[in-house]
């Protein structure tokens, strides 16, 4: 009798299981949100917008979970591989957005962004970047271009009045803070794609518009002239020996903010979350407070570019395909005016709604903001322009230029090769 | 009239019984290996031959396998110099793990094995590295390792020494392997020592005493009894640690990612960046069958090589 009972005792519990998630599943909704804040009132932000709209939605239930950047890099791939994309997760948009696109793992939002409006709401350079094919698969939040971070003191300890205009300034001075006992710039190169900024400003100071096409259509190469030519100017950088010990090894995470934000190093050259990264990365947490400058990439002489051309991206949310409509609805949530004055105001984001402009108070991000609206041509970093494997080659090899150990015509082929091989 | 030979009858049926017996013997054996079997085959067995599958297809990972290259992967890992790079490293990992690594564990595992005071506690704080996560331990050391000596503590003990300056473990293309094989050797070499503590126990002890009776000093025990009683625990050791070197992968990728340019590159994280980085998943497949190959073909060299010694005992 015993064995039977037992036996009873654990068909009881399994049918009782069975049934409470059956129950469970029937009610609420749950919307997983994946997002890459780490910053202590960023991720704050994040949650006070969830909590809000849950009071308003009872059942609707959002599970948010922040990674760190390269960390969400890895456990999205894996994600997606197994066909399960989350419902709302960051996204830069382009060449990797595209991938999942094509391969069926992101919802068609088209018609939600049709209705009532939604769609006008963005600026639309920035909410072409999350469209494929003439689809929308999610929303920006966040647009901006890369400049230069600078200690105004530390430049000023070194004899510099005035923020270098083209690269042979921006030599010089890095040459006269070097001679001042400072750390020119702060370099993450570990993570390979804080350098690659660099490499791809130059290229497009140099190819221009115009050279970056060609290539990218696949009617020239990357191994056209303008792309060795940004090489040959990165190695001369280099050769001035610019970055702190160690920087092959260092991270964007945890090293790059951390020098900037304690003043260890005067300059870097990076988008517009830095700020927020060098307040939280610091000793004091308040970072470098009104010592914080910022100007654009300097004119490269010669080069075909406009000097105000910018190189950027930004950020937004796309959306997975199993997301339920309350998922595209919280989306709008979290798009509205009042959203995005408020990711403004602590340096979150750089608005892409109509009417948010305002929250901008910082005047350094203002003159990001400003210098995104006014660039005639608009050049998605190339890591998430181009397919995934053609972005790792760029990566790569410009961290080869940065280690010496590939020549700048080496660098070229390499990528060249691999946007023969991806880019159809 | 029936002739009932009893005694054959017997032998007969009991010959039928025993045959069942044995047959029934043989099928409670299959029943209770087959969960075990069958998860072997699903997760090991069919996900190679998946591998085996894709790594003839250009992939993305994503959707169906459709273009079809044939052998065109292995030719391409065969002559990638960042391949070939990749696979002396791990030589060398397993080359410096066989020198250094297991005999640093059997000269503590002899240490160890005396009566020592304290011999439990320092048993207990040599095997600690062992239980930490591989991610934890690569993170850790990322931050003992900076490169700054107010923040990291390698370079902090350093820069004590006067003239030395602060070193760039891993940012520095000359040092970064060193610096990994050091970690790989603070984590794995508390595991070998405590396999061969256990190897120790199995000496008896008289074959001991009987020695010392002989006048036999310190040294010549231990090179002539005790190593050669362990051999089996020896040669183990010596299979587990090629093995791991060869296929070392969180604490290298965590660390370093492989870089800076290659400079610690290890098969298992080439083939992860190009799989989960470049989304080139059937190129990983194929470097995944040919790292597969290497092991099987070290596992099984091995093994022949040792049969002898082990299994004839």
């Amino acid at each position: 009798m015993k064995k039977y009972s037992l036996v009873l005792f654990l068909v009881g519990i399994l049918l009782v299981s069975g049934v409470l998630t059956v129950l469970a599943a029937e009610a609420p909704v749950t919307i997983t949100w994946w997002h890459i804040e780490i910053v202590e009132n960023q991720i704050a932000l994040w949650q006070g917008l969830a909590d809000k709209y849950m009071a308003a939605h009872p059942n609707v239930t959002i599970e948010i979970t922040g990674y760190e950047n390269e960390n969400f890099k890895t456990k999205l791939t894996t994600v997606m591989q197994s066909g399960a994309p989350p419902d709302l997760f960051q996204s830069w948009g382009g060449g990797v957005m595209n991938e999942y696109a094509k391969a069926g793992l992101l919802l068609d939002i088209t018609a939600y962004l049709d209705k009532d409006g939604w769609r006008d709401t963005f600026a639309p350079g920035a909410l072409g970047v999350y469209s494929f094919e003439g689809k929308n698969y999610g929303v920006p939040r966040d647009m901006g271009m890369v400049g230069f971070w600078y200690n105004k003191e530390l430049f000023a300890k070194a004899g510099i009045n005035n923020p270098p205009a083209t690269w042979t300034e921006l030599l010089a001075d890095v040459q006269k803070l070097k001679d001042a006992n400072i750390t020119p710039i702060a370099l993450g190169e570990g993570d390979k794609w804080p350098g690659a900024f660099w490499w791809e400003y130059l290229a497009t100071r140099i190819a221009g518009q115009a050279g970056f096409t060609e290539a990218y259509s696949r009617k020239g190469s990357f191994t056209d002239a303008p792309f060795i030519q940004a090489g040959e100017k990165l190695q001369e950088l280099v050769a001035l020996k610019p970055f702190q010990s160690g920087f092959l090894g260092a991270t964007w995470g945890v090293d790059e903010p951390t020098l900037m934000g304690n003043g260890e190093a005067a300059m870097d050259l990076m988008g517009q979350w830095a700020p927020g990264a060098f307040n939280d990365s610091s000793t004091d947490r308040k970072g470098l407070g009104d010592k914080l400058g910022w100007f654009p990439f300097p004119m490269v002489e010669g080069g075909a570019g406009g000097s105000a051309d910018a190189l950027g991206g930004g950020n937004g949310f796309a959306v997975g395909k199993n997301a339920p409509p309350e998922a595209v609805d919280f989306l709008k949530y979290i798009s509205s005016v009042d959203s995005q004055v408020a990711q403004a105001k602590i340096g979150l984001s750089l608005p892409v709604v109509a009417g948010a402009e305002t929250g901008v108070t910082d005047p350094m991000l203002k003159l990001v903001q400003q210098g995104t609206a006014a660039a005639k041509y608009f050049q998605l970093y190339y890591d998430q322009a181009m397919p995934p494997a053609v972005g790792s080659v760029v990566n790569d090899s410009v961290q080869g230029l940065f280690a010496g150990t590939l020549t700048p015509e080496q660098a070229a082929q390499a990528i060249e090769d691999s946007a023969a091989q991806e880019i159809k | 009239m029936k002739t009932t030979l009893v005694g054959e009858d017997v032998v007969v049926l009991s010959k039928k019984t025993r045959s069942t017996r044995r047959l029934q013997g043989r099928m409670t054996i299959v029943l209770f290996l087959l969960p075990a079997l069958a998860l072997f085959l699903i997760f090991l067995v069919y996900p190679i031959f998946q591998s085996v599958y894709y790594s003839l297809f250009n992939w993305k990972g994503f959707g169906p396998a459709v273009d079809f290259v044939g052998l065109d992967n292995f030719k391409r890992i065969l002559t990638d110099q960042i391949f070939l790079k990749s696979v002396g490293h791990g030589l060398l990992i397993v080359v410096l793990s066989l020198s250094i690594q297991l005999p640093l564990a059997l000269a503590l595992a002899l240490m160890m094995g005396r009566s020592l005071r304290g011999r439990a506690f320092f048993r207990t704080i040599f095997f600690m590295p062992y239980i930490l996560s591989e991610v934890i331990t690569g993170i850790m050391w990322m931050i003992l390792y900076n490169p700054n000596p107010n923040r990291g503590f390698v370079n902090a003990i350093l820069t004590l020494i006067p003239g030395i300056k602060a070193i760039p473990w891993l940012g520095n293309t000359s040092t970064v392997l060193m610096a990994i094989f050091i970690v790989l050797t603070w984590k794995f070499f508390g595991f070998y020592m405590l396999l061969y503590l256990a190897g120790l126990q199995n000496i008896p002890p008289e074959v001991e005493e009987a020695a010392l009776i002989d006048g036999v000093n310190n040294r010549q025990m231990i090179t002539h009894i005790t190593i050669p009683l362990i051999g089996s625990t020896i040669r183990t050791s010596v299979y587990l640690s090629v093995l791991g070197s060869l296929q070392v992968f969180a604490l290298v990728w965590i660390m370093t990612k492989g870089g800076p340019v290659n400079a610690s590159e290890v098969m298992s994280t080439y083939m992860y960046r190009f799989s989960f980085v470049r989304f080139q998943l059937g190129y990983g497949s194929a470097v995944a069958i040919v790292m597969l190959l290497i092991s099987l073909v070290f596992s099984l060299a091995y093994r022949r090589l040792v049969r002898q010694t082990d299994y004839l005992n």
